[in-house]
């Protein structure tokens, strides 16, 4: 094994998202399909049956106006799931000591599971997709906003379950985020109508919700209308993602949860 | 140049428990070392430091030369580790996990895959290679976790309980395993409750008790320490009251003595006394491994001078 350090970081690395893109491939039933069942009754319920009663909404009809929200409701919560639940797991398990004792630097345990995080957002959003164009179009206005901001967002949300996980010492304690914060986030953070039908004060209380940007970024990526700036976004979640991981690193260097 | 150098290595847990006390170990290149303790001595503290499973508190190690402190990912890629409990992912299968582990020791799947397939083989585990792990049987279980170690070619492998629960049909089969990687030049730490497997596979041993090394030398100079040997005689009728003048003895039940004899003292004082007696031995055999009294004995003595 002549290699460079730089070959065996790049091998540890393609090993690591490698097994965690086949744990939620072999455990599709629970990790893919579920996602497309909820978000097609959202597209039924909320966009159909709902939404023809509601009208327009930024100018466009309410199935067009919920369907970037949705699609990023459906990515952040799986990264978010899928990092919280695989290295929860291997704690739980064990197994994480098989990567404690190997020589993979902190940083690119982290890269693995936050890279296994996000791909499993990203298919889970492609499929999503998919399910909405048989409920209505898809314009997409600016393609690179719209993959830069669902990219990051997947990314952000993996790094904030793999936090979660660090700290959880049982699976309530994996599921309290999501239920209490992420889940009353995301659904007041623009999903389902644009703050502008909300009072001032809401409104402001609004900007406060992380999500609110998200959505709203990639809304106008797809629709090209967005309640707050999408510079405004981009630097948010830049400022999570660079403040979270190097938690997220402080974490591991520490050995919290992992070392005695 | 040493396998193994640890220096001065202490850790006390948050709880206040000082599990290791400054304990000093080298280990040569190509040995088979045995450390032994009584459970609770600050054995598996010290493999969980040597494996960065474990943060110490002070000291130092050093694997092959190198610090744990100053490389860790070279120090990391020197050893291998058989750790007392299972610890693999239950979902995954046989081969995955062998090819999963050298992948982050670096070595890419096309070379892992020979080498998974190779230990397998070598290992009795080729028929459950597409098992997934959960389902194996409990000795299956220890066999994985020592072709796990063993896929990156370890210049150390540490096994902690390697044997625990393992039948003595497959735990010789092991034995015989080790022996033959360790003629091929692969440093062996091994930390066993099985005496008996510690005098036959090991060369140099050290006894740890309270988180104080309390004996470090070769196995033979060790064994050479015993004064006593014990046998145990089955006689063909009972003793009844008779007392054997001339021997130490003590009896067990009508038809059974132990007999203690010093060591270079020869059997045939023993079966002159009792035939002066008129006493009929049918059979007779070693009373205990000799390195297990010899290990009660040092920890009883640590434990009287604490």
């Amino acid at each position: 094994m002549n290699q460079s350090r730089q070959q065996r970081h790049w091998v540890a690395l393609s090993t690591l998202v490698t097994r965690e893109i086949r744990r939620f491939f072999r455990i599709w039933p629970q990790t893919l399909l579920p996602p497309a069942i909820t978000m097609t009754l959202y597209f039924i319920i909320f966009g159909n049956l709902i939404g023809s009663r509601i009208g327009e909404m930024g100018g466009f009809s309410y199935m067009e106006y919920i369907v970037p929200g949705i699609i990023m409701m459906a990515v952040i919560n799986n990264a978010y799931a899928n990092v919280a639940s695989s290295f929860f797991s291997a704690k739980f398990q064990n197994h994480i000591e098989e990567l404690i004792v190997a020589p993979v630097p902190n940083y690119l345990i982290l890269a693995g599971y936050v890279a296994g995080g996000t791909a499993r957002g990203l298919c889970v959003g492609i499929i999503v997709t998919i399910v909405s164009l048989f409920f209505t179009r898809l314009p997409i206005e600016h393609i690179f906003i719209t993959i830069s901001m669902v990219v990051l967002s997947a990314v952000l949300f993996a790094i904030g379950g793999f936090i979660n996980a660090v700290y959880a010492r049982s699976f309530d304690e994996i599921s309290i985020i999501p239920t209490f914060i992420l889940t009353p986030l995301t659904y007041l953070g623009g999903v389902f109508y644009s703050i502008s039908l909300l009072p001032e004060f809401w409104q402001n209380v609004s900007l406060l919700n992380p999500i609110l940007y998200m959505v709203n970024a990639f809304r106008y990526g797809m629709l090209g209308v967005s309640d707050i700036p999408v510079v405004a976004a981009f630097s948010i979640i830049l400022l999570f993602i660079g403040g979270l991981t190097a938690f997220a690193l402080y974490l591991l260097h520490k050995g919290t949860g992992l070392r005695n | 140049m040493k396998a193994l150098s640890i220096n001065k290595l202490s850790k006390t847990y948050r709880s206040g428990l000082q599990a290791l006390k400054a304990v000093s170990l080298d280990i040569e290149q190509g040995d088979f070392f045995a450390l032994l303790g009584p459970n609770g001595a600050g054995k598996t503290t010290t493999i969980g430091i040597i494996t960065s499973l474990v943060t110490k508190t002070a000291g130092s190690v050093k694997v092959f030369d190198t610090d744990l402190d100053d490389d860790p990912e070279q120090a990391k890629s020197y050893i291998g580790l058989v750790p007392q409990e299972f610890n693999f992912n239950g979902f995954e299968q046989v081969k995955h996990i062998l090819i999963t582990q050298a992948g982050y020791y670096g070595m890419p799947a096309h070379e892992a895959e020979p080498r998974a397939d190779e230990l397998l083989k070598q290992l009795g585990l080729w028929e459950k290679r597409h098992t997934p792990s959960r389902s194996l049987s409990g000795g299956m279980k220890r066999r994985l976790m020592i072709a796990r170690a063993l896929v990156h070619n370890p210049k150390l492998l540490i096994l902690d309980e390697p044997t625990a629960g393992v039948d003595i049909e497959l735990r010789r089969s092991m034995w015989t395993f080790l022996r033959k990687i360790n003629a091929a030049g692969t440093t062996i730490i091994l930390t066993t409750h099985y005496l008996e497997e510690a005098e036959s596979l090991c060369r140099n041993i050290a006894i740890i008790d309270k988180g104080e090394i309390i004996e470090n030398t070769d196995m033979k100079t060790l064994l050479n320490r015993l004064d006593k040997e014990a046998f145990i005689l089955d006689l063909k009728y009972p003793l009844l009251n008779n007392e054997l003048d001339g021997l130490d003895y003590e009896r067990l039940d009508d038809t059974t003595i132990e007999v203690e004899i010093s060591r270079g003292e020869s059997l045939n004082s023993v079966f002159e006394v009792l035939s002066r007696h008129g006493v009929e031995v049918v059979s007779m055999k070693n009373k205990a491994n000799r390195l297990e009294e010899l290990f009660l004995n040092l920890v009883e003595t640590s434990e009287q001078s604490a």
